[in-house]
């Protein structure tokens, strides 16, 4: 059993959650992801790493609410255990030898994004951070993000807050002057497709955190399966980063509505049964 | 007595036309005075070619004796001394090609059905059995078993047996391998697997889930942790796609991936976590065992279901009985045809498949006749889902993360019969070294590898 610890509501919707799993945090690096269960019938969710406390022994995950298995998820309080956490899965980002690199983040990505921003300016390369989030009320992160990059840029789609726009605004602004080592995005499908596409024309290398539907995440299923630069690949054992210039996003997107229908009638389902 | 009759004793099944609707097992099952019958069928003969057939070795001979006196205990006894899973080889060894495949009752009329004795001696042992197994001493060696599907859970008991202090690390939240997330309920209730790992347990195995080799842990630090030998029986769990056009459209699934979210997550459940995609129309491309439960589910789950497969119905690399309980459960066949291309809309949906018709040309390197296409014989078969069940290769991560572990050009561990890999300490056996074959022929690897651990360690 693995011990929630600590349990932070970020936002209307996003939970960070502090679990005990000693096997994980021991190996655990930025880009890496785990899968849990909430519960004994729970369904299989994979989330990436948003820290990790090796002395602790501790996994920091934050998710957002959006089906039926986050809903259960959401509803586990501190000091109450979950049956199943495994991991690290997945490649590490790599990180190393990178002197210059923008780390862009949308929405719930924002709380991966941190990590990545955090072992950069640890390894010493110079952070440039663009987060984007809907409006105000969805802000996560501020300060951590500010604290760990040399530059940070805050969008929100309907300027609620920080400046109005997507996180393409700032950053083809900044690539009109200057250029970096390597960008990295991690958000919705949408916004990484279009972050590739503002960096396409420099051709500077830019790296996606992908997350598909997974169930085992150990290259069992194929579920997680994606085209990257006109290859099948496995998102959950070759990723989930890969060249943001050779993912076929669009794929991607149509893929990951699969079970919409299912997800949006479990959230029905379940709100129904907190409701009682 | 010996009874002549030429066929074997029938045993119950549930009728198709009501089994194609539940997931409750399919065979029944016998009955006191149908094992009885059935074991009376039994020459006993001196030279055992049956025996010979097994590849673990069970004293065949020996506990259909037992079943004809009525001492169906006994009988248990004298099959797990050699097999570790009786209920489990019971109903999903292919008896056909090993045992009975040798069974001289066979020459003229049908063999001895060895496969549902064993079975119903097992199933009566777990009915009757009030207490499970006792641990032997332990000597205090270490072993670390990785995967715990047939190779692995042979392993670890006969090392158990032994007298090893055995960990099994399992990837997934369930013990099991391909017995929980591979064959479906219909065919292996998943109460007799857990019934199996908790007598192994009870042997004083060790069973750790949620725990990935090579990546919650490398074989390294498993040695510098004390475990003095390794055995590796991850299985072939990589799934197999054709390349074809579509073939990541919404609807196209990977057998592995259909069968893990209704068997695992028993997604077939109403009121279950874990979506599974209902379709009206799927075909299923692939002609072995695994087409065979990907078939039958999805019928199960209510759709019309159509196999693909290239070759003949003669061909048809699944079991017999599997092929026959599907065409009973009106799983339709369309064989000597290939796909070419999954047909979507705009939305990526499967609207349908395009494929050639095939022809059987010369046989190939596995003796069977090699197809080739019809030219212009191209049609469209309608279809909202596809699953390819086109066989899987062993999983490359535990090798990505085990510097000098020796691989073959397919991704199998390359191993001697004992299962010796290219590492000291660190032995393999089942699918990881073959590719994806059967239950009992990695089991009976496992329990060679154990043999060979245990000659490692006493050295």
């Amino acid at each position: 059993m693995f011990r929630i610890l600590k349990k932070q509501k970020l936002n209307d919707s996003v939970i960070r959650m502090e679990i005990e799993a000693p096997f994980a945090a021991r190996r655990a690096e930025p880009g890496q992801f785990v899968i849990l269960r909430a519960d004994e019938r729970g369904e299989r969710i994979p989330l990436t790493i948003a820290g990790y406390d090796r002395e602790r022994g501790t996994v920091e995950i934050v998710f957002q609410v959006v089906g039926g298995a986050t809903m259960c998820l959401g509803a586990r309080e501190e000091g109450e255990s979950i049956p199943d956490l495994v991991g690290p899965l997945g490649v590490p980002t790599a990180l190393e030898g990178l002197k210059k690199v923008a780390v862009i983040g949308g929405g719930v990505g924002c709380a991966i994004a941190l990590p990545v921003a955090r072992k950069l300016q640890k390894l010493g390369a110079s952070v440039t951070s663009i987060v984007g989030f809907r409006s105000r009320g969805l802000v996560i992160l501020e300060e951590e993000f500010c604290a760990c990059s040399d530059r940070f840029f805050l969008m929100t789609d309907d300027g609620s807050y920080g400046e109005k726009g997507n996180v393409c605004a700032p950053l083809g602004r900044l690539l009109q002057t200057e250029t970096f080592d390597e960008v990295i995005a991690i958000g919705p499908l949408v916004m990484m497709k279009f972050v590739a596409a503002a960096t396409r024309p420099y051709a500077i290398k830019t790296v996606a955190s992908m997350n598909p539907i997974m169930i085992d995440g150990t290259g069992m299923c194929g579920c997680c399966r994606l085209t990257v630069g006109g290859e099948t690949k496995f998102a959950c054992v070759d990723g989930p980063d890969f060249d943001a210039h050779l993912v076929d996003f669009d794929e991607a997107i149509r893929r990951s509505r699969t079970y919409t229908a299912f997800e949006s009638r479990k959230r029905e389902e379940h709100c129904n049964l907190f409701r009682k | 007595m010996i009874d002549h009759s030429l066929k074997k004793t029938q045993m119950a099944v549930q009728p198709p036309e009501e089994r194609c609707k539940n997931f409750r097992e399919v065979a029944l099952g016998y009955t006191e005075e149908q094992a009885r019958a059935e074991a009376a069928r039994c020459l006993g003969c001196k030279n055992r070619p049956c025996t010979d057939g097994c590849p673990v070795g069970v004293d065949i001979r020996g506990f259909i004796a037992h079943i004809k006196e009525g001492n169906y205990g006994e009988a248990y006894e004298v099959i797990s001394r050699t097999s570790l899973l009786p209920a489990v080889c019971g109903r999903v060894c292919p008896q056909e090609k090993q045992c009975e495949g040798k069974c001289v009752r066979g020459i003229k009329g049908e063999p001895v059905g060895i496969g549902r004795l064993e079975r119903f001696a097992a199933d009566f042992h777990a009915k009757t059995a009030t207490k499970l197994p006792e641990a032997p001493e332990k000597n205090g060696k270490r072993v670390a078993v990785i995967g715990s599907g047939p190779a692995g859970l042979a392993c670890a008991g006969e090392l158990a047996r032994r007298g090893y202090d055995v960990t099994v690390f399992e990837a997934l939240h369930v013990a099991g391998g391909v017995l929980v997330y591979g064959i479906p309920e219909f065919r292996l209730p998943k109460e007799i697997v857990a019934r199996s790992i908790e007598e192994l347990e009870a042997l004083g195995v060790h069973i750790v889930t949620d725990a990935v080799a090579g990546k919650s842990f490398t074989l390294g630090e498993l040695r510098e942790a004390g475990f003095g030998a390794v055995f590796l029986g991850t299985g072939a769990g990589l799934p197999k796609f054709m390349g074809i056009k579509g073939e990541n459209a919404k609807g196209v699934f990977s057998a592995n991936e259909y069968l893990t979210r209704v068997n695992l997550m028993k997604a077939y459940e109403e009121g279950s976590e874990t979506p599974v995609f209902r379709a009206k129309r799927v075909a299923v491309v692939g002609g072995g065992n695994v087409a065979m439960d990907a078939a039958r589910t999805a019928r199960r789950l209510g759709a019309e279901v159509t196999v693909v497969y290239r070759r003949s119905r003669a061909e048809l690399p699944a079991r017999e009985e599997e092929a026959a309980h599907a065409e009973e459960e009106g799983v339709l066949f369309r064989l000597l045809a290939n796909p070419k291309e999954i047909l979507t809309d705009g939305e990526d949906n499967v609207i349908g498949m395009k494929c050639v018709e095939m022809e059987l040309g010369e046989p190939d390197a596995s003796g069977r006749r090699r197809p080739r296409e019809k030219a212009g014989s191209e049609f469209v078969l309608g279809t909202d889902c596809v699953i390819m069940a086109l066989g899987t290769s062993p999983n490359p991560l535990l090798k990505r993360a085990t510097a000098g572990l020796e691989t073959g050009e397919r991704g199998e561990i390359v191993a001697d019969e004992d299962g010796r890999t290219s590492l000291e300490g660190v032995f393999a056996g089942g699918d990881a070294v073959t590719g994806s074959a059967t239950v009992i022929l990695a089991m009976g690897a496992g329990k060679r590898a154990a043999a060979a651990i245990d000659e490692y360690l006493k050295n």
